[in-house]
């Protein structure tokens, strides 16, 4: 993968075409702007500075006209699929120095106040998408329509590292109340779920859904509507100010616990949305300059640019053989009916839509794991997510059996058993005297080794690692582990596999943990080994949250479940040595069964570390407690080591592939880049390494 | 027990409602909008004027187009229902008989009413000729010609134009020239009149070069045409012939749809009647002159009808061109400037878009009835490629003479 530096482009300028419509009944001239950047629906229509130069010129010669009584109103929208999709992150990412910052957001709100000071009625024909400084437009509209298909309605900016920072923050809270409005600017980027378009007209983001079979037509109709007085909208009054101050003081005090400092957006929104009650819409608009201008300048802003880059590319794995070589997948064998058989069986069989057969020793295991499935099903058809036909169809598609020889038909058997090498080496033994010659041999194994797996098979070039991360159907990663003898067939089939599972693909080499749990065991082994030396837990367990993690340690080990953690901790330990350290801590937590952390305070609040468990610790504990930052940076040099050590074995080819990882299959934010820019802006790579992981300006505000 | 008896009902149009025609051109108001897409505006559009029709109560969707394939294929009927968000429980299908197509979905339909097997439908046409040239990728069986079962220039209309000049000397340029400028100046005046845009419903126009438009007017038009203007354009179908561009329907774009319903159901719904059907007839002529079609067809309407050509005070010809209406009028002894006469102008000036004039005709005959109580009974015909002639006879419900066959069920309507 070429560094984003090399892929930095062009503005793919969007332009603003105005026509004059008539609207019908003699209501006069409508100029109608179409947003358009003249390519297909794959290239979203963004606004970078030349886009909004256009927008403004346009808007200027409209706003002579509506002074000239030559027109009755202004309406925008989009090309198909596009309202626009924001502002142009590769070219607001590219901008060097403060004041072009500040000067790219004025000239945004610039252009959108245009449509505020029109002198006649202006609207918002919202057709498609509309992100960030795209809904933004519209809010800037005296009214909008919507189309009903519209999906994506949002304000992402504070999970990118940015505020809405042209009007949104000030518009928002005063159109849609200041609760709706926090959900809005705050909680929905931090969940990234847009609003579709009945959702965004039942909170008042939109005045009225219209059908998209003649969206355009009918949104024509009813401005025209709107001008006449036919029909009027009416608006929400202002909130009062304690129910305003009350809904910001509970939002502050949530992002302190999740966010905590870890990167300036969300509380630099919540800062704008807190003002926009009561300051002017001058001054009100100043500030959110000023707030872009201070963003667009931080290393997180750009670091979420980098993962947002990162994450959209992902679609396109680096380094997977040609497409053409993947064979197909018709019918799906699953080795195992636990918990996580059941898992994949369930997405095999909705996403491939072919049979698949999953099987145990003994008929109970089976029925467990069927009953699994069922129990998955049932819950998304009771939902609503899922239609009755289509749940018929995935029960009847997956099937259970405690005979090997069912699997003889498949093209892809995956064993999802026991973390035991021995164990799986027998049923990838006993599978190959069934199985076709051809059939591909996939393992779920979270940290064994998958070459020593096939070591002993007749055909070893057919086995390669597809390593799902729990849940299974929510996480968005799959690791696609290249073995010894992997042939180019099995990884095409693993990446054409994991693309049908509409998951991202990271390609990875045969090496103990690959990724993710390489990354995040080495951190809870350090973590607990601070504690081993004498650190409170309650220490350790806060030591991480500048960083703004998903989660505090303690919880991602009560999570992946003590027993595996300390499992695979031992055996990366046995395979990478004591950069992974020895717990008997941890031992004696696991063989206890000990409770290792707290109920969390609040629904989506942390869960703190227990402090009882400190005493599984004390009898050992020799050494130096550190503080938090002592402990931190423990964690954070241990992991800028293994870094270098992976890049230096090739687990993966670039940095970026560390970051995906990170971001999608441990959930760590866009603010940190995953991980290698944080590493960099840091200062630890440079330390620990001698050198930088990615490129100065990459995934930073250049630093010369 | 005895085999039930079909209930046989009368049939009443509804309303109708048509696009804006657009020129078929690369440069055409509707090079960048689907055929399928005009079809579905006009039956959402006549949903929406109407609604008291749950739109449940559709028993049937016909849409006819000439060429059913690309964004004209796949049973548009079916397409378009589903498309304009109609319930899947309604049924649809395609139909085709080239410039008559949506008069026998309406026609066809309209049977289906009648003999109570359904009580409402929705029946149109629409052809994109600038997706779809005409004939463009036909295959016409070799016999045609080699048993000269037509002659070989029976499939260019033009010449079968020129052939009807050819069959009726008395039918001169001139009086061609005429027919075509008067088109052009009662279109005008019937647009000026406001006659024409009620019926239109506007269709949104994508064009990535400007941004998106709207269709709100006819595009073919040429108003201020005069005979001294069209008098000496090329006569393109034959050197030295008669039939121009100043006397034949333009290459056009464009959907037409209208609502039809058995009269008691119409009542049942509080749907008003426009018009309502006495009688309709095909007939085939000679396909190498079958412009001539309307007049066995009309014959025929009238006699099923009882009717004589005298009793018909309105007439809505299709202008494939004009020598084609010119030897209609004289069959029948009208004249060719007899105010009856395409009121709206025709074809030549408004355009034709094969599969849809039929449903055009009869929404501009729809409207002449409200405005002339005095007038009883009216009629739409066509004439058809390969030599067929199509014509609906209608009846003036504003007449005062107009029975609603429900009244004795004391319906309001």
């Amino acid at each position: 993968m070429s560094t984003p530096t090399a892929e930095r482009r062009a503005e793919r300028v969007t332009h603003a075409h105005a026509r004059d419509i008539r609207l019908p009944g003699g209501g006069g001239t409508l100029a109608l702007v179409t947003l358009d950047n003249g390519l297909d629906h794959t290239k979203p229509t963004t606004l970078g500075p030349l886009g909004i130069a256009e927008l403004t010129a346009t808007l200027t010669g409209l706003q002579a006209r509506a002074a000239a009584g030559e027109i009755v109103a202004v309406a925008v929208t989009g090309k198909p699929y596009f309202f626009v999709a924001g502002a142009d992150l590769t070219q607001v990412g590219s901008i060097t120095d403060r004041p072009t910052a500040l000067a790219f957001a004025r000239a945004g709100h610039a252009a959108y106040e245009l449509l505020h000071s029109m002198g006649v009625p202006t609207f918002a024909f919202v057709n498609g998408v509309a992100l960030g400084g795209g809904l933004e437009l519209a809010l800037n509209c005296d009214y909008r329509t919507a189309a009903s298909d519209v999906r994506a309605l949002a304000l992402p900016e504070a999970g990118l590292g940015l505020v809405p920072g042209w009007g949104g923050a000030y518009l928002v809270p005063r159109l849609v109340g200041i609760e709706k409005a926090l959900d809005v600017v705050l909680t929905r980027p931090a969940t990234n779920k847009p609003y579709a378009a009945d959702e965004a007209a039942s909170i008042g983001l939109v005045d009225v859904v219209l059908d998209p079979a003649d969206f355009l037509e009918e949104s024509i109709r009813w401005a025209a509507r709107v001008v006449s007085g036919e029909i009027a909208v009416e608006r929400r009054p202002l909130d009062p100010a304690p129910l305003w101050d009350g809904a910001v003081a509970v939002a502050r005090q949530r992002l302190d616990a999740v966010v905590a400092g870890s990167r300036p957006a969300p509380g630099r929104a919540l800062d704008l949305v807190a003002e926009a009650r009561d300051a002017s819409r001058t001054d009100a608009f100043a500030a959110e300059d000023e707030a872009l201008a201070d963003l667009i300048m931080s290393d997180e802003m750009r670091a979420s640019v980098y993962a947002f880059g990162l994450v959209s590319a992902g679609k396109r794995p680096a380094g997977a053989p040609d497409r053409s070589l993947a064979q197909p997948v018709t019918r799906v064998g699953i080795v195992g009916a636990g918990l996580m058989a059941a898992q994949i069986a369930t997405l095999f069989a909705q996403r491939l839509g072919v049979p698949v057969v999953m099987r145990d020793l003994d008929q109970e295991r089976v029925d467990k794991g069927l009953a699994a499935v069922k129990a998955t099903v049932d819950r998304l058809t009771s939902t609503g997510r899922m239609g009755q036909a289509a749940g018929a169809r995935l029960l009847g598609s997956i099937h259970g059996t405690t005979d090997l020889a069912e699997f003889a038909s498949c093209d892809l058997v995956i064993e999802a058993v026991t973390e035991i090498l021995d164990l799986k080496k027998r049923v990838f033994a006993e599978l190959e005297t069934v199985i076709a010659p051809t059939a591909i041999l996939a393992t779920n194994t979270s940290a064994l080794s998958v070459s020593a797996m096939a070591a002993d098979l007749q055909h070893p070039e057919r086995v390669v690692g597809l390593h799902f991360f729990n849940p299974v159907a929510a996480m968005p990663l799959v690791e696609v582990v290249q073995a010894e003898h992997t042939s180019l067939e099995a990884l095409a089939t693993g990446f054409a596999v994991a693309a049908k599972l509409r998951k991202t693909a990271v390609l990875v080499v045969d090496r103990p943990g690959f990724v993710v749990n390489r990354l995040l065991v080495l951190l809870l082994g350090v973590i607990v080994d601070a504690v081993e030396h004498g650190t409170p837990v309650e220490v350790a367990d806060r030591a991480l949250r500048p960083l703004g993690l998903p989660m505090p340690p303690f919880e991602l080990f009560d999570l992946v479940g003590p027993a595996v953690g300390l499992h695979v901790l031992t055996s990366l330990r046995e395979d990478l040595g004591d950069r992974f350290p020895r717990s008997p801590g941890l031992e004696k937590l696991v063989a206890d069964g000990t409770r290792i952390v707290l109920p969390a305070p609040a629904k989506g609040l942390p869960k703190p570390v227990d402090p009882a468990i400190q005493a599984a610790f004390t009898e050992q504990a020799v050494g130096t407690p550190l503080d938090e930052a002592g402990v931190r940076s423990s964690v954070l040099t241990a992991l800028t080591v293994e870094v270098g050590h992976m890049l230096a074995e090739g687990v993966v080819s670039a940095p970026q592939q560390i970051d995906l990882c990170m971001i999608l299959g441990a959930g760590w934010g866009f603010h940190l880049g995953g991980l290698t820019p944080y590493l960099d802006r840091t200062g630890y790579s440079e330390r620990v390494l001698g050198r930088r992981l990615l490129p100065d300006g990459v995934a930073n505000v250049p630093t010369v | 027990m005895p085999t039930p008896a079909p209930r046989v009902r009368r049939v009443v149009f509804v309303d109708g409602v048509r696009t804006p025609f657009g020129r078929a051109r690369k440069d055409g108001l509707y090079a960048n909008t689907r055929a399928d897409d005009l079809s579905v505006k006009t039956i959402r559009e006549l949903l929406r004027r109407h609604p008291s029709l749950p739109p449940e109560r559709v028993d049937e969707v016909a849409i006819a187009a000439t060429t059913q394939q690309g964004d004209q294929g796949l049973t548009l009927g079916r397409t378009v229902g589903v498309l304009a968000g109609l319930p899947r429980s309604v049924p649809g299908y395609a139909i085709d008989r080239m410039c008559a197509g949506a008069m026998t979905a309406v026609t066809s339909t309209a049977a289906a009413i009648g003999v109570g097997a359904q009580d409402v439908a929705l029946a149109g046409g629409v052809e994109h000729m600038g997706h779809h040239p005409m004939g463009f990728d036909a295959d016409p069986n070799p016999r045609f010609l080699s048993e000269r079962l037509v002659e070989n220039d029976a499939l260019n209309m033009g010449v079968t134009a020129e052939n009807l000049h050819d069959t009726f000397p008395a039918l001169t340029r001139e009086r061609a020239d005429a027919f075509g400028a008067a088109s052009q100046a009662k279109y005008a005046a019937a647009l000026a009149a406001g006659k024409i845009d009620p019926d239109l419903v506007p269709v949104a126009l994508r064009d990535p070069e400007n941004g998106w438009g709207l269709a709100t007017a006819d595009e073919p038009p040429r108003p201020g045409t005069t005979v001294e203007a069209i008098r000496a354009l090329p006569t393109p179908f034959r050197p030295g012939g008669r039939v121009t561009a100043g006397t034949a329907a333009p290459l056009t774009d464009g959907a037409a749809s209208c609502l039809l319903a058995a009269e008691d159901t119409a009542s049942e719904l509080g749907l008003p009647a426009r018009m309502r059907m006495v009688s309709f007839a095909y007939a085939g002529v000679e396909p190498s002159i079958m412009g001539i079609g309307p007049v066995p067809a009309t014959t025929k309407a009238l006699q099923r009808a009882g009717l004589t050509i005298d009793d018909i005070g309105l007439f809505e010809i299709n202008e494939a061109f004009a020598v084609q209406v010119l030897s209609f009028l004289d069959a029948f002894g009208i004249a060719d400037d007899d105010p009856r006469v395409n009121q709206y102008g025709g074809a030549i000036a408004v355009g034709h878009p094969l599969a849809s004039s039929g449903v055009r005709l009869m929404l501009q005959l729809a409207r002449q009835f409200a405005d002339h109580p005095e007038v009883r009974y009216g009629l739409t015909t066509m004439c058809v490629g390969l030599g067929q002639g199509g014509t609906v006879v209608w009846e003036n419900p504003n007449h005062t003479d107009y029975e609603s066959s429900d009244a004795s069920e004391g319906s309001a309507l």
